[in-house]
């Protein structure tokens, strides 16, 4: 197997090996057997300096328990996260309190994400105070970050967060996220329950962060337009796998994974000559309690033989940075159309 | 509350800056005290206990002594303001003397019982996994027994008097407050907010004491404060074993219970006690509800 994570780049900023989380729910003592849910299995990335890689798939393909999983916030079940080479809860590591401030995130729900009872300000300065920065810095710092994601700090600070509409509680959680003065934001859907205007407006935002302060991103998102608009490198994820990887042009212009075809078949066009016939998927996706045997996709998949059943396809390079999780995309596999594509 | 707004600039009603220097606990009182009820609740209470407190000073006569010949005097009756009890005692004597007790049982246990339930129930519902168990598992084996039942048990072992009443209450008032606190600490907690501050590197109890407690004391202090009432009642029974306040230490769930045979021939005395442990009650009930209110940012 060709881990994707070990290139010739020098190293990443983030880099996961074999990530891997599965929820065991019952199994108590009447429950009988216990159901276990895949959410994430071994997958390997990384995210290099500077960039941003955007993360697509369907509901419950692993996307948010990965970001999680890259907070701590979930406790992984095997598998290392590593910020520039050193491993995170490792021996000669960094311990998750130093990651956290190297790492933040903005989650979804911009509400529920911010705490009814403390001024926008107080939430702000929170994460300082933890670090022990002083009141008067961790205020200082949360007006200039409340002036640079466009909210007047004077107008805004003792603001509580049902005052404020979805795109301003979203500035102000990008706020809270930047107040550690972090160097990557995992950002977990963090436009998708936006309007489209001011969704437009939030990216510009998080595109202008990024260069003003040499930001690197992890982007969630199931709208592949906004994955497209904002990444650098793109990984598509389904059941808890990868399955495939690579810069964002390659994947849009020729996906290799029939997956990643079908799901941007799936995106409407604006142009009217290119209409969307059928669907090119039908159905939801396998329950990950018990996934499909071989390739996850198998089921789902118009190229599915008898190896897809079998066998787990590894991620193999196609072309530079290039990674595909299929059969038909490993001359050796056995798979009929094996290099055709 | 509905505010218009506009995404680059905001609500467009203007909120004073002024109210940047405010803490939120600064918002709190100064919304509580424009509540109508909560001033009026509070201006009740202080004078029942400033009358307990000062009962010697203010009250006409010896709440110990009395005359059989003036026995269940009517309200009104010249040296009897308020009536006479059914060995000729002055009522209005023996409710005054009677507040020190009644609230000191009603409002010593359940205070206690809010402090170490209160704790227990954020801190299982807040951590989960084994210590939620171990909390709420040992709270059910203590729930599983009636409320008064399990007073007398305690009490009748520990021994007559009053700390030891005090302790068997605040033991049967606390699995009820572990209970509420529990199950609103763990809504609260799976809120994303709870999950950010976890993300920026703070500790549990950091969390607990900036994230949680605000947003879950409202109705941990609601449903307490329903307590006070079931606590006096519990505390009069107590003493009517003969387990707690004994006569002739005038005590309101106590002359509640002695002036029960008088419910026909003075029902207005006889209810007097009743009236007083459900004034005290209220009282607090609408006082922590207006709190709660207050607490509430959204209104």
């Amino acid at each position: 197997m060709i881990n994707p994570s070990i290139e010739a780049h020098g190293v990443p900023f983030l880099e996961t090996t074999d990530l891997r989380k599965h929820f065991v729910s019952g199994g108590g003592l009447l429950s009988g057997k216990p159901r276990v849910v895949q959410a994430v299995s071994n997958i390997s990335f990384h995210v290099d300096q500077g960039t941003t890689l955007g993360v697509v798939g369907e509901s419950g393909c692993g996307k948010s328990t990965t970001a999680r999983l890259l907070m701590g916030l979930i406790e992984r079940d095997s598998g290392a996260v590593r910020i520039e080479g050193k491993d995170i809860g490792g021996p000669q590591g960094l311990d998750i309190k130093e990651a956290r401030r190297q790492m933040q995130m903005v989650f979804q729900d911009s509400f529920a994400s911010l705490n009814p009872r403390m001024t926008i300000e107080t939430s702000i300065m929170f994460g300082p105070r933890v670090h022990k920065v002083s009141k008067s810095e961790a205020r200082r710092r949360a007006h200039s970050l409340l002036d640079r994601v466009g909210l007047q700090p004077e107008r805004f600070a003792a603001r509580y967060p049902h005052e404020l509409s979805g795109g301003q509680r979203q500035r102000v959680n990008i706020a809270r996220a930047l107040a550690l003065e972090p160097r990557m934001l995992l950002l977990d859907e963090a436009v998708s329950a936006l309007d489209k205007s001011v969704e437009a407006q939030v990216l510009n935002l998080l595109l202008d962060l990024k260069d003003e302060f040499g930001l690197t991103y992890l982007f969630i998102s199931h709208d592949l337009n906004v994955v497209q608009y904002i990444s650098d490198r793109v990984m598509v994820m389904y059941l808890g796998k990868v399955m495939e990887i690579g810069p964002v042009e390659d994947i849009y212009n020729t996906p290799s994974h029939p997956y990643t075809q079908a799901l941007l078949k799936a995106m409407p066009s604006m142009d009217p000559t290119q209409r969307t016939e059928s669907a090119p998927i039908t159905g939801d996706p396998p329950s990950p309690i018990n996934p499909p045997s071989g390739c996850r996709f198998h089921t789902r998949c118009p190229h599915a033989e008898d190896v897809c059943q079998l066998l787990e396809p590894q991620l193999t390079v196609t072309r530079p940075e290039h990674f595909v999780g299929c059969h038909m995309a490993d001359i050796d596999s056995g798979h009929s159309k094996a290099g055709n594509g | 509350m509905i505010v218009m707004t506009d995404e680059r600039h905001g609500p467009v009603v203007e909120v004073p800056p002024a109210a940047a220097s405010h803490g939120y606990w600064r918002g709190v009182f100064s919304r509580l005290a424009k509540d109508k009820t909560a001033i009026g609740c509070t201006v009740i209470l202080t004078a029942i206990v400033l009358a307990a407190v000062f009962a010697p000073l203010i009250a006409p006569s010896d709440p110990s002594v009395g005359s059989v010949l003036k026995r269940l005097k009517p309200v009104g009756e010249p040296g009897f303001l308020l009536g006479s009890d059914e060995l000729g005692r002055d009522m209005l004597t023996r409710l005054l003397y009677g507040g020190r007790m009644s609230l000191i049982t009603g409002i010593v246990p359940v205070a206690l019982a809010l402090i170490i339930g209160g704790g227990l129930g954020t801190l299982a519902g807040y951590m989960g996994g084994w210590i939620n168990s171990i909390v709420m598992r040992t709270t059910d084996v203590i729930f599983a027994f009636p409320s008064v039942l399990m007073a007398v048990a305690i009490s009748g072992a520990l021994g007559a008097g009053l700390e030891n009443m005090l302790l068997a209450l605040t033991i049967v008032l606390i699995p009820p407050i572990v209970r509420i606190s529990e199950s609103v600490t763990t809504q609260v907690r799976s809120l994303d907010f709870v999950e950010a501050a976890r993300a920026s590197g703070a500790g549990s109890l950091t969390i607990i004491r900036a994230h949680v407690l605000g947003n879950i004391l409202g109705p941990i202090f609601v449903y307490s404060t329903s307590l006070l009432s079931v606590s006096i009642i519990l505390a009069s029974g107590l003493s009517f074993i003969g387990l707690g306040a004994k006569p002739p230490t005038p005590e309101w769930g106590l002359m509640l219970n002695a002036l029960r045979t008088a419910i026909y021939s003075q029902p207005i005395i006889a209810a007097l006690p009743g009236v007083m442990i459900f004034i005290v009650s209220l009282s607090f009930n609408l006082l922590s509800d207006s709190l709660r209110s207050a607490m509430d940012v959204q209104r």
